[in-house]
């Protein structure tokens, strides 16, 4: 028999959009294996890819169990439409040059740290043990990203005008990662989750410093692209969730 | 071509208290990089506590040629080693 | 995954007699099993079969990674994707410790990629047919890198220390390889009509392949007996062949499947499987880069390394420039 478990559901909000992040950011960046510029970049971004499959897998397996209704970690990720999905918008930006894929990793990174250490100290044993693992991933991201974005900015004249116009095309996807809404409220009075608005103003501080160094200009007044985590997706989405969950949907039910 | 990265040596401590080993080599266009590298491509299985990288052009090793003079000699020298002297049982240990 | 049809000399092993005082010595200490080092005299044609080797060795895993690293983003689990992940990373890997290991015999890395994207270097043949289903990456690692392990574990004795200490490595990290493509194929062979469909077919589609791996007959292998007495090569292509075949039929029959060779049948009296007779037509024409997925192959290699090539300068550029700001600074 069944009991009715009541989901907490901001709790669930908040392990969506940690697992789908990691998740989405790990389709993407997967892709680049066997295709990276260098063997030892290809090796490196693979590494990435693989923390972030890790995180997901823990992530979306306590959101099932927050949910309780039994669903898996596979089952949420290769079974739910995009409508559900609430990663950011900026991870489901396509590869591009390799310019754009390294310059989301950072915009991404630049956040992802600073977020997993406040969660580390969450009101939720779960969430903080989680956050305890992938905070060692996401800084060694971090730190990898931020060295790249400043070579290639501060390199030739080339990788400098890729690396700004990655960070055009990009920028204004970053704000949305430290944009509260409702629900990042309530999780920060339930000491949940840090403040948003406090990380953000670090995110920014740290970011103005990298890129001074990188001899690089965000458009810091770019208005922000957001909808991704309340479910309102670009137009990425579906095709990524085309590609990464056919073979799961061709043949329900099958075990691989 | 000119712009190939340089070649790194790359040396593991395994575990706290053993030697650096070479483990193999990468390219990196500087130290902090190779590195960094070294960390992605050799500590994939949990293999390290330190790393070490050594650009392989600086590195100086004894002509193979050479062999003979440079280590033969030492073969001869027995008594550096402890089981060439006869020390009596009831001695005991030493 | 490994070379398949190295040019030696093209000439017979020189008797001792033929033999000059210094590769008389060099001969003795392979016979003696002593390991030969990067600075150490070398006969020329042992040097260059060698870079020719451990290069298209190298090539093969690099360009392996394309036909698995096709279904990365298709992967059906989170596990399966980030064994995939890991699997085609150990590639880049292993093709990383062999070019260092031929760069110990005067090669650069770069070199050989151009080599590789010019046509002049070769790779092995199995990476040039596509992946069409999720079985294909099951049998991939069920066959090809059982073939390739085979293959692979005799060559950590081979006579050229850095080539035997690199393999040893590599051994020890593909021993997950195989494995994980057998139990692909278990899986699907447990699973529904469709899956097991699915899985006789991507062996029906890999098994010829597979045995293409080994290289031509031995009666046709006009460099191998230099590379044997250089102890580069340590079985004959037929040797190795068969020893595969008689791994991996009773692996076939575990799993229910059935091996499209009408004629394989055991033979009791030499302890081993017959089996039918390679298309060999297919086999050069592949090599000579006709087969099914030759053009895309390549076509994915080059545009990573052009694609790339700002990349590259854009961080040998930032090194330079520390370096010569640090050198003002002192």
């Amino acid at each position: 028999m069944t009991t009715a478990v009541k989901t907490d559901a901001a709790l669930f909000e908040l392990a969506l959009r940690m697992g789908d992040n990691a998740l989405i950011l790990a389709q993407r960046v997967g892709a680049w294996c066997g295709h990276a510029p260098i063997l030892e970049e290809d090796i490196a971004l693979a590494n990435v890819a693989l923390d972030l499959i890790g995180q997901t897998k823990m992530w979306l397996g306590l959101a099932g169990e927050i949910e309780g209704k039994g669903r898996s970690a596979d089952d949420l990720a290769f079974l739910r439409d995009a409508r559900a999905f609430r990663n950011s918008l900026l991870v489901e930006q396509p590869n591009g040059d390799f310019a754009m894929t390294l310059m989301r990793q950072f915009l991404f990174d630049a956040f992802h740290h600073p977020m997993l250490v406040g969660l580390k100290s969450s009101a939720d044993a779960r969430i903080a043990e989680i956050a305890e693992k992938a905070e060692k991933e996401a800084r060694y991201h971090r730190e990898r990203s931020e060295d790249l974005v400043i070579r290639l900015g501060d390199g030739t004249e080339e990788s400098r005008a890729r690396m700004q116009g990655a960070l055009d095309a990009l920028y204004p996807f970053a704000g949305e990662l430290a944009l509260a809404d409702a629900i990042d409220a309530e999780l920060a009075t339930r000491k949940i989750a840090p403040d948003l608005a406090a990380i953000g103003a670090r995110v920014c501080d740290y970011l103005k410093t990298v890129f001074a160094e990188a001899t690089l200009n965000a458009p810091w007044d770019a208005a922000v692209r957001k909808g991704g985590k309340q479910g309102a997706h670009s137009e990425e989405l579906g095709y990524i969730l085309a590609e990464m969950q056919w073979l799961q949907r061709a043949y329900p039910g099958a075990k691989w | 071509m000119k712009n190939e990265w340089p070649l790194w040596e790359v040396f593991i401590r395994g575990q706290h208290g053993l030697a650096h080993r070479h483990v193999g080599s990468l390219h990196a266009p500087d130290a902090e990089m190779a590195i960094r590298h070294a960390r992605d491509v050799y500590t994939r299985r949990n293999e390290g506590v330190s790393i070490w990288v050594v650009k392989a052009s600086d590195i100086a090793a004894s002509a193979p040629g050479e062999k003979e003079p440079l280590f033969d000699p030492s073969n001869a020298k027995i008594y550096r080693h402890p089981t060439f002297y006869d020390i009596p049982d009831e001695v005991g240990h030493m | 995954m490994y070379a398949q049809m190295v040019k030696s000399t093209g000439e017979r092993p020189k008797t001792l007699d033929e033999m000059s005082p210094e590769e008389r010595a060099f001969q003795a200490r392979v016979d003696a099993d002593i390991k030969i080092e990067p600075k150490e005299w070398m006969p020329e044609g042992y040097r260059k079969t060698l870079i020719r080797q451990i290069g298209q060795h190298a090539h093969s895993e690099i360009v392996g990674q394309l036909p698995e690293g096709n279904w990365i983003t298709r992967a059906p689990t989170l596990d399966r994707k980030a064994i995939l992940i890991a699997k085609v990373q150990d590639e880049a890997g292993h093709g990383l410790y062999l070019y260092c290991a031929a760069e110990t015999l005067g090669i650069s890395r770069d070199e050989m990629t151009e080599q590789l994207l010019s046509g002049k270097a070769k790779y092995s043949s199995i990476f040039n047919y596509p992946t069409l289903t999720w079985a294909d990456i099951g049998a991939i690692g069920w066959l090809v890198d059982g073939a390739a392990i085979m293959n692979q574990v005799q060559l950590q004795k081979c006579s050229y220390g850095p080539y035997s200490r690199a393999m040893v490595r590599i051994c020890k990290e593909e021993s997950f390889h195989q494995r994980q493509g057998y139990d692909i194929m278990m899986k699907l062979c447990a699973g529904n009509a469709e899956q097991k469909e699915m899985a006789q077919d991507a062996l029906n589609r890999w098994w010829w392949p597979s045995l293409m791996m080994f290289g031509p007959s031995d009666k046709d292998s006009v460099h191998s007996a230099q590379s044997m007495a250089w102890k580069i090569k340590p079985m004959s292509n037929d040797e190795l062949r068969q020893k595969f075949v008689d791994q991996t039929a009773p692996q076939a029959e575990y799993l229910g499947l059935k091996i499209p060779d009408p004629v394989l049948k055991w033979n009791e009296a030499k302890k081993g499987y017959d089996f039918g007779e390679i298309d060999w037509n297919e086999f050069y024409e592949v090599l000579k880069g006709d087969g099914p997925c030759n053009k895309e192959r390549m076509a994915a290699r080059r545009k990573a390394w052009t694609d790339g090539q700002w990349f590259r300068d854009g961080l040998m550029a930032h090194a330079r420039k520390k370096r010569a700001r640090k050198m003002a600074a002192e």
